[in-house]
């Protein structure tokens, strides 16, 4: 077909290329966070002589689609792969077989990576080893330092990951004397910095005291519901689950069982084969109903287990 | 026999402006074969306390006895008394370095002066009792996952033969199985050899679960000292602390708030069930 150009005029091809790019900004809106489809995951052993011996499946068949802004959990007993697909979120790995799509860029893709990284941010077991400025706000701004970001514009988001976490009265001091969920919460304000879409957290809360965890945990709930952010949690506290959008439970590498914490908690047995468990209260009203008192499945908090048997 | 702290301060950087009071004035005694938990928030002095049982740290001022010997006097062997008490500690599997996990468990013994054949034994028994299967005895240690090296680290104590075992967060980072399977294990050798176990743990629903004393450390200062249901009644002054009392005690006070008979000392899920089905007139069959 022959366009005849006249001044004003939007030649058809145009049209059709603006409509696209529209469908596209569409599509990109609702598009998932992190998306993966059939990724697999094999450890390399090498012998003496540098050469690939025997090879583990650590994680296969995962297919993921998680939306931006959920909560999500991830349970699985030591070893089940949990942390091996962590890794893939930032593409610390990168998929044996399958693709994983992080805010729809494939990490296999080499020149994302650094984009990547900084749209999905980790936070790791042991504060001790993530800390490395020797002053709380140097430590926050040291990623978007490595961005390039001019100092005004470090510092600006230095104060607001501060503030985000509740650490701002703590800006002056050195890391190392903090308590553990205070460092964790430097941890998480660091990632914060480089305003990730998404964070992924491999068991922030295993070293902290009862205190230290509600503080962190807080801390991440408060950045999901106000900055919008999308939390992976791996966790092995069941509590820390019960208020997530959606919980995956993984089984020597695959994922084995996923639902709202409600659902997943409400199938006891089955948790307690994958060597999991499940939170006191929902423990007590499953025994209480074995023993004959009728209550519903999955009941996750104490208020709803005194509704239960008060009311 | 027995552990005993008499007036026990220990001071870092004393004489400074840095001086702080790491344990200020503890005094206790732990009699044989009693399984305790020490509980406290990260820097109440836990780790410094477990530390002075096997004379690890020397006490700025105070004693410390075990079997009635001050362990700090002329001529002690503080070699010896580190083989009678055994301390693991926190992220044990750190500390693993031998070849195999037979020999990594062989070096605690063989340092006591056992012979290689007696040394192997040992390690053997040890490594059965926290319930390593015996395909693994000749592996690599890091091939292991973090529960089977967090078993071998607990082995390499435990070959030692203590009398007394001390375990700093044995169960931090392990899923949930593995966390009762370590648990149920260290209950097992503790009824069965008659030992001493002092667990240093975050986690009250496990102490709830397993010890028969709280020592609740605060601020360097003994806090409480007594049964876990004389403790956990202090929920209060424990979330003061920045502790907690294990998810049960909420419950059963929530319970009683809103005009159901349950009983507020239970701490378990057992005695919580055992109690809301008496008071719904369900008790007993």
């Amino acid at each position: 077909m022959k366009t005849i150009w006249k001044s004003g005029d939007i030649p058809v091809e145009n049209t059709e290329k603006k409509t696209y790019r529209k469908v596209c900004r569409l599509k990109q809106k609702t598009m998932e966070i992190i998306k993966a489809r059939k990724l697999k995951y094999d450890y390399l052993k090498y012998d003496d002589n540098g050469q690939a011996s025997e090879s583990y499946t650590a994680v296969e068949e995962i297919d993921l689609d998680i939306q931006p802004g959920q909560f999500i959990s991830i349970l699985g007993h030591n070893g089940s792969g949990k942390s091996t697909l962590a890794k893939h979120m930032n593409a610390l790995l990168i998929p044996t077989e399958g693709t994983i799509w992080v805010d729809g860029m494939d990490t296999a893709m080499e020149p994302e990576l650094w984009k990547i990284r900084q749209k999905a941010g980790m936070v790791f077991q042991n504060p001790d080893n993530q800390i490395i400025g020797t002053v709380v706000e140097e430590d926050v701004g040291f990623g978007p330092e490595n961005l390039g970001i001019p100092t005004e514009g470090i510092w600006s988001r230095v104060n607001k990951s501060l503030e985000a976490v509740g650490m701002t009265p703590f800006r002056h001091r050195s890391p190392n004397k903090l308590s553990g969920g205070q460092k964790q919460r430097v941890a998480i304000a660091g990632v914060m910095a480089m305003h990730p879409k998404c964070i992924i957290m491999d068991e922030p809360t295993a070293m902290l005291d009862p205190n230290g965890r509600k503080e962190v945990l807080e801390a991440v709930h408060e950045l999901n519901k106000k900055e919008g952010i999308t939390v992976i949690l791996i966790t092995h506290y069941m509590e820390e689950v019960i208020d997530s959008d959606r919980v995956f439970v993984m089984d020597q590498g695959h994922i084995v069982m996923q639902g709202t914490p409600r659902e997943i908690f409400s199938r006891v047995e089955e948790l307690k084969a994958y060597r999991l468990d499940v939170p006191q209260v929902t423990l007590l009203a499953y025994e209480l109903k074995k023993a004959g008192i009728p209550l519903p499945d999955g009941i996750l908090t104490t208020k709803e287990l005194v509704d239960a048997l008060c009311h | 026999m027995s552990l005993k702290l008499e007036h026990v301060t220990y001071t870092y950087n004393p004489g400074s402006a840095y001086e702080t009071h790491a344990l200020k004035d503890v005094s206790l005694e732990i009699p044989q074969g009693q399984f305790v938990g020490v509980i406290g928030h990260t820097g109440s002095g836990k780790s410094t306390l477990t530390q002075h049982f096997n004379g690890l740290m020397r006490p700025t001022s105070g004693t410390v006895y075990y079997n009635d010997e001050d362990i700090w006097q002329e001529g002690y062997s503080l070699k010896r008394l580190r083989s009678h008490v055994g301390l693991v500690f926190q992220y044990p599997e750190h500390q693993l370095f031998e070849a195999d996990v037979l020999s990594d468990v062989c070096f605690g013994p063989k340092n006591q002066g056992l012979s290689q054949e007696e040394a192997r034994e040992r390690a053997r028994t040890a490594l059965i009792q926290v319930g390593l299967k015996e395909k693994y005895f000749s592996s690599s240690p890091f091939e292991l996952s973090g529960g089977q090296k967090r078993r071998v680290a607990i082995a390499g104590v435990l070959a030692m033969e203590p009398d007394v075992l001390i375990l700093d967060e044995p169960t931090a980072g392990l899923d949930p199985k593995g966390r009762d399977e370590i648990l149920d294990q260290i209950a097992y050798l503790h009824q069965e050899r008659k030992i001493t176990v002092i667990l240093v743990s975050h986690s009250m629903e496990d102490i709830a679960r397993y010890v028969e004393r709280i020592l609740v450390m605060n601020q360097g200062e003994k806090a409480f000292d007594g049964t876990p249901k004389e403790v956990f009644a202090h929920y209060k002054e424990l979330e003061a602390m920045g502790l907690a009392a294990p998810q049960i005690t909420y419950i059963m006070h929530a319970l009683r708030e809103n005009g159901l008979a349950a009983d507020t000392s239970a701490i378990t899920v057992e005695e919580a069930r055992d109690s809301i089905l008496k008071a719904l007139g369900r008790g007993e069959k």
